[in-house]
């Protein structure tokens, strides 16, 4: 990380912690929210943006990991034992999920994982006796930490942002490491990457469940955060929002999932003055981004910069050009 | 007298009714370059996919310093010192081209798991720097390698193959697309490569002035059989060949 990019992380670090001073109970709760959204769409920008694999059902990893400490929390276990569980059970499931993507890729790689998230929402709809159905399940308590309660909004609030800031260090670490590359080769040329000895199975597997653990863990934390769970956050219109947010951010751009789940959660209320025209303005405004942007909001300094590169190029095949008609 | 590297046996394919190769045997030895030529058709590729697990043969055995390795995939094939070059450019275009040097042979360092907390380049950064000096890509070392010209990137995707020190090295078309200028530089660098690291090659290859100068031996392809194997200069004075092949 350069000078300069250390310089940002610090200011973004400290606006996040001074932000909730200015904003209301709505409002941090929004940005609490936004943070999830950050957790859980930075695992599907590892499985999509980094390994290049397609799915539409994040939204169940979400959903299970959620349930997953609702339901413990319920039976009167500790939050510190939902949370892996939630991570570990999800890291499981996701690992199972890539086995498809072995056999198929793109649209019937989407196409299987949408039909896994409708199997796990109708799990979570129908399976009464441990989801609590439609009327979902109410109470959850917010979990404590060395003794400090983070049942207050702005407790929540910083609790999540340290969460948000270990897990985006251990991805980016992890990203930084062989693998990062490995996912990386996968996603660019697959046949290559085999002849090379990258492990495209292993790869494929392991971006699914490390993907799924991180949206067990958001969910994880949005079941303590809403206090409330049914099955209505985790449909596939969820899966396709939260892809929408990785491929609007920048597939493949670590900060990627900052800018699109923004985009997704933030920009819906500041649209709220478009009232019934809301739905029509989000999406037009996401149509033109994916016409002129399509490698998402980030890309827009590599596009500069490429523009750059082009412009000296050719201008420097001017001038040569121009010598050697002078020389002749 | 030494062992062959690579000893392919009677290697066969059929796609339906047509027999693509049909009882193809030949033996690489250490440290030679061995060039397989032969017009369009003559099973070539499908000799070559075969031999690097792309496609199953239907009969026949590929020994790799005498271990058989009929069939096993290409990540196998990789594992056991086999590099290789695709017939099309085939680099990581977002990478860097020291990035796409170092995922050519970091699977080669430690476990999976250990992997995970290896340092990005995995310590192979002079290796790659060693290879971007030695293929003159340094002022573009830094770059994406889907910035580059053509010609450029088919030098990296040729230093690719020879990141990780495989025995074996078989290249399909090293100079396809390429500007004539730059296929001497290629022979070149084949042959600077194969005298430091003494590893063996097979080139598939259309230019005859390539292959005449860089192999050791030449086996010619025919309708899916051998039609010859010799020198250069036993190739050339081969009147079969000459009449099916290279014309007058």
């Amino acid at each position: 990380m350069n000078k300069r990019n250390v310089v940002l992380a610090f200011l973004a670090l400290a606006a996040l912690l001074v932000a909730p001073h200015f904003l209301k109970s709505y409002g941090l709760y929004l940005l609490t929210y936004w943070l999830v959204f950050i957790l859980a769409t930075m695992g599907l920008n590892l499985t999509v943006g980094y390994a290049g694999q397609k799915s539409l059902g994040h939204a169940a990893f979400f959903g299970i990991g959620a349930y997953t400490v609702a339901i413990m929390m319920k039976a009167g276990l500790s939050f510190w034992l939902g949370l892996p569980a939630a991570a570990l059970l999800c890291f499981l499931v996701g690992l199972a999920l890539g086995f498809p993507a072995l056999r198929v890729q793109t649209i019937y790689l989407a196409f299987a994982t949408l039909g896994f998230n409708t199997a796990a929402w109708l799990v979570m709809r129908n399976e009464e006796w441990l989801t609590g159905g439609t009327f979902g399940i109410n109470n959850i308590a917010r979990p404590s930490l060395f003794g400090m309660s983070l049942d207050g909004s702005l407790a929540y609030y910083h609790f999540t942002l340290g969460m948000t800031i270990i897990f985006a260090a251990l991805l980016w670490g992890l990203l930084r490491s062989p693998w990062g590359k490995a996912f990386t080769a996968l996603r660019d040329n697959p046949i290559r990457a085999e002849s090379l000895g990258v492990d495209i199975r292993g790869y494929t597997l392991l971006s699914f469940a490390i993907g799924a653990a991180y949206a067990g863990i958001a969910g994880a934390l949005f079941a303590s955060l809403v206090q409330f769970i049914d099955p209505a956050p985790f449909t596939v219109g969820s899966s396709i929002m939260m892809y929408l947010m990785v491929v609007v951010g920048g597939p493949g751009y670590f900060l990627g999932p900052v800018l699109g789940a923004a985009v997704g959660v933030v920009l819906p209320e500041w649209l709220r003055f478009a009232q019934a025209w809301y739905l029509f303005v989000f999406g037009t405004a996401v149509v033109l981004l994916m016409i002129w942007l399509p490698d998402g909001l980030l890309s827009i300094p590599d596009r500069l910069r490429a523009r750059r590169e082009a412009r000296e190029a050719s201008a420097a095949r001017s001038a040569a050009a121009a010598r050697h008609g002078g020389n002749a | 007298m030494s062992a062959p590297v690579l000893e392919v046996r009677d290697l066969r394919k059929a796609y339906g009714a047509i027999q693509a190769v049909g009882g193809v045997s030949f033996q690489v030895m250490p440290g030679e370059i061995f060039g397989v030529i032969g017009p369009n058709g003559s099973g070539k590729t499908t000799m070559f996919n075969s031999v690097l697990g792309q496609i199953e043969p239907d009969a026949g055995e590929i020994r790799l310093n005498g271990a058989d390795i009929t069939g096993l995939s290409p990540l196998e094939l990789n594992r056991r010192g086999v590099g290789r070059t695709f017939q099309t450019l085939q680099v990581f275009g977002k990478m860097s081209v020291r990035d796409n040097l170092i995922v050519a042979a970091q699977e080669h360092k430690g476990s999976m798991f250990s992997r995970m907390f290896a340092p990005g380049d995995s310590g192979l950064g002079p290796k790659a720097d060693e290879l971007i000096d030695l293929f003159r890509i340094r002022h573009v070392a830094d770059k994406p390698a889907g910035s580059l010209s053509y010609g450029q990137q088919k030098l990296v995707d040729i230093a690719m193959a020879f990141m990780s020190e495989p025995a074996l090295v078989l290249l399909d078309e090293p100079c396809a697309g390429v500007n004539p200028s730059l296929v001497g530089g290629i022979s070149t660098l084949l042959k600077e490569l194969n005298a430091r690291r003494g590893g063996s090659f097979v080139v598939i290859e259309h230019n005859m002035d390539f292959v005449m100068d860089l192999c050791h031996r030449i086996m010619v392809m025919v309708e899916g059989t051998v039609m010859a194997i010799g020198t250069p200069a036993e190739i050339r004075a081969n009147k079969a060949v000459l009449d099916a092949y290279l014309g007058n």
